[in-house]
């Protein structure tokens, strides 16, 4: 009973959000530089046709009303047309989405197999070399931006040893595991570079606290210790932080994919706002938002099935 | 306890911040890059071998060597001057890029945690709005309606940005308010600017410093992300972004351009995060 309390409440402060959301995005595009009409039907348009189009759009209507048409549009699912795609906006990004969403969870298995392990050779190695050592190799790689850890990538095992394409998007689920591995590696690094820090310090908190000590005194077995306490304890906050970094992820998606040419969201985004394909790019930015808050909420949830001392708070 | 161990704690806790730091090997090493970085940046002239954009057609695309060190790039220009001189732009945006940021997020936070209410609650909806875009998505957004380039990036960040600083800003002055000092400014009947700006804030401020640190490496990772993207700082000026993207057409036959611009990113990012996480140990009271 708690927890759909829970859930309700979650979601009802979820409105608020979405509308403030919907109001940055609508203020955004509107102040975007140029006519949309023109944009729309090239420079050599009539006047005629020009106002024509500006009434379709509802662009002649007071701000109020067309904040409205926005937002009842967006509700029914129509976010308008793209100027570059010729096509409706939904039904590109419908397209993209895939692949986005493929290589964001590639990403995240990937992020998972590197941090977790590391972090569980430095946490118990706390304080000589090995644990020196790892640390340093991800403070170095949270210092470096992503697009350059996807250049190196690129440089070295596609374009010199060749064990990977160069950019591109497979057709079959295997094919695709292996064209998008560097891409995912890329923005994984990245994410297992925040991931394996705080991974670190919350089994150490977990191997230092009482029960743990205690269960030691008892004589359990280290096998037992750590599979028992540190690994679900460990578990809930590797949740929590992936959950929180699904946004710089998507920013790391975002770059990761006009560095390999990876035909997904974050690339079509670059692509709206050179053709200023305002549209499109409003469509993209309340899509990236959705997600996020979905993933936000779905973190919310799992934490509070995995941890019942947060449904409380 | 004899009065000579006494006096020793006390001399001890009477050693000034600095000193701790000093012994700190990570800190040093920040401090160090840091300092040198500011000082590239603000004489580039001086530490560069050639003029950055001096183009010479005999010398295109030269392996690094000892007259050029990183190589020249396509039009012949000498790639370590070029990194030199993308110092200067580099190292202004850690500043300029969370200067704003960070003095209207602290003022807002600060007004927002003291007063509660209303505001706050506006606030507080407004905080999940932008965290509910990625970073990134948004900063692009912002530049795309001002169009790319230097100054309308700084304008796209710190519109964004500020809101990690009120947010932190607010916590830190809510937790102070709890302490007794807070409680007394209101008994002697101070003014309401007088507790806030004289008293809580002066206590609440070293978590957002320590934030600053690491938001600028940030910024220079944002900064040349963008500039790699065509958004931020424009060619032919030299950016560590910029420089990386124009190399990225010769990366198989001339890897230097684009491998050394990263270098120097990576090092001026290590020197702000070790510095950061150096205050973060010396700041925070220990329990």
């Amino acid at each position: 009973m708690a927890s759909l309390q829970y859930i309700f409440k979650r979601l009802l402060l979820m409105i608020p959000t979405f509308f403030l959301v919907m109001v940055i995005i609508f203020l955004l595009v509107r102040f975007l530089p140029g006519d949309p009409a023109i944009a729309i039907a090239g420079d050599r348009a009539s006047d005629a046709d020009l106002e024509a189009i500006r009434n379709r759009l509802g662009l002649n209507e007071p701000m109020l009303v067309q904040f409205w048409l926005f937002i009842s549009n967006t509700l029914q699912g129509d976010l308008g047309r793209s100027i570059l795609m010729r096509a409706p906006v939904t039904d590109v990004i419908f397209e993209r989405f895939p692949t986005t969403g493929f290589l964001t969870l590639y990403a995240v298995v990937l992020s998972l197999l590197i941090a977790g392990p590391l972090a569980f050779v430095a946490a118990l190695n706390r304080g000589n070399s090995w644990d020196a050592a790892i640390r340093t190799v991800f403070q170095v790689g949270l210092s470096m931006p992503v697009f350059y850890i996807g250049l190196i990538l690129l440089t070295f095992l596609a374009a010199q040893l060749r064990w990977f394409p160069v950019g591109g998007y497979g057709e079959t689920f295997f094919v695709r595991l292996h064209h998008l591995f560097l891409p995912a590696m890329t923005v994984a690094l990245y994410t297992s570079a925040i991931i394996m820090r705080n991974l670190r310090s919350s089994i150490i908190e977990v191997l230092d606290a009482e029960y743990v000590q205690f269960s030691r005194a008892k004589g359990l077995s280290n096998r037992i210790i750590l599979g028992r306490h540190v690994l679900r304890n460990a578990m809930i906050s590797t949740v929590t932080l992936l959950g929180l970094s699904i946004g710089s992820m998507m920013s790391g998606t975002l770059v990761t994919e006009t560095v390999f040419a990876v035909p997904g969201m974050g690339r079509l985004m670059l692509e709206a706002i050179f053709a200023r394909d305002y549209p499109l790019i409003q469509g993209l930015t309340l899509t990236f938002a959705v997600l996020v808050s979905v993933v936000f909420l779905l973190t919310d949830l799992f934490q509070s099935w995995l941890d019942p001392r947060m449904r409380l708070s | 306890m004899s009065d000579v161990t006494v006096s020793q704690t006390q001399q001890a806790l009477k050693k000034s911040k600095l000193q701790i730091a000093l012994r700190k090997p990570g800190f040093v090493i920040g401090a160090i890059i840091i300092g040198l970085s500011a000082m590239l940046a603000i004489a580039p002239g001086v530490f560069a071998p050639y003029d950055p954009n001096l183009i010479s057609y005999l010398e295109v695309k030269q392996p690094p060597s000892w007259a050029h060190p990183f190589g020249t790039d396509m039009l012949g220009r000498d790639s370590l001057s070029r990194v030199i001189w993308a110092y200067t732009v580099n190292m202004q945006m850690a500043i300029l890029a969370t200067v704003f940021a960070m003095s209207f997020g602290v003022f807002v936070g600060a007004l927002v945690g003291y007063y509660r209410g209303i505001a706050d609650q506006i606030f507080g909806r407004l905080v999940d709005a932008i965290i509910t875009f990625p970073f990134l998505v948004l900063v692009i957004a912002v530049v795309a309606v001002l169009g790319p380039g230097l100054v309308n990036m700084y304008i796209a960040i710190s519109v964004v940005g500020w809101v990690y600083y009120a947010r932190l800003t607010r916590a830190e002055v809510i937790a102070q308010m709890g302490n007794d000092y807070a409680s007394a400014g209101v008994v002697m009947g101070y003014s309401d600017r007088r507790i806030i700006f004289r008293h809580l804030l002066p206590n609440a401020i070293t978590p957002v410093i320590v934030y600053w640190m690491t938001d600028m490496a940030l910024a220079i990772l944002l900064g040349s992300s963008l500039g790699y993207l065509g958004l931020g700082a424009q060619p032919p000026q030299a950016e560590w972004g910029v420089l990386i993207a124009e190399g990225r057409n010769f990366i198989t036959t001339a890897w230097w351009l684009s491998l050394m611009p990263g270098i120097a990113i990576v090092i001026t990012g290590l020197g702000f995060s070790l510095i950061g996480d150096g205050l973060a140990d010396l700041l925070r009271p220990r329990t």
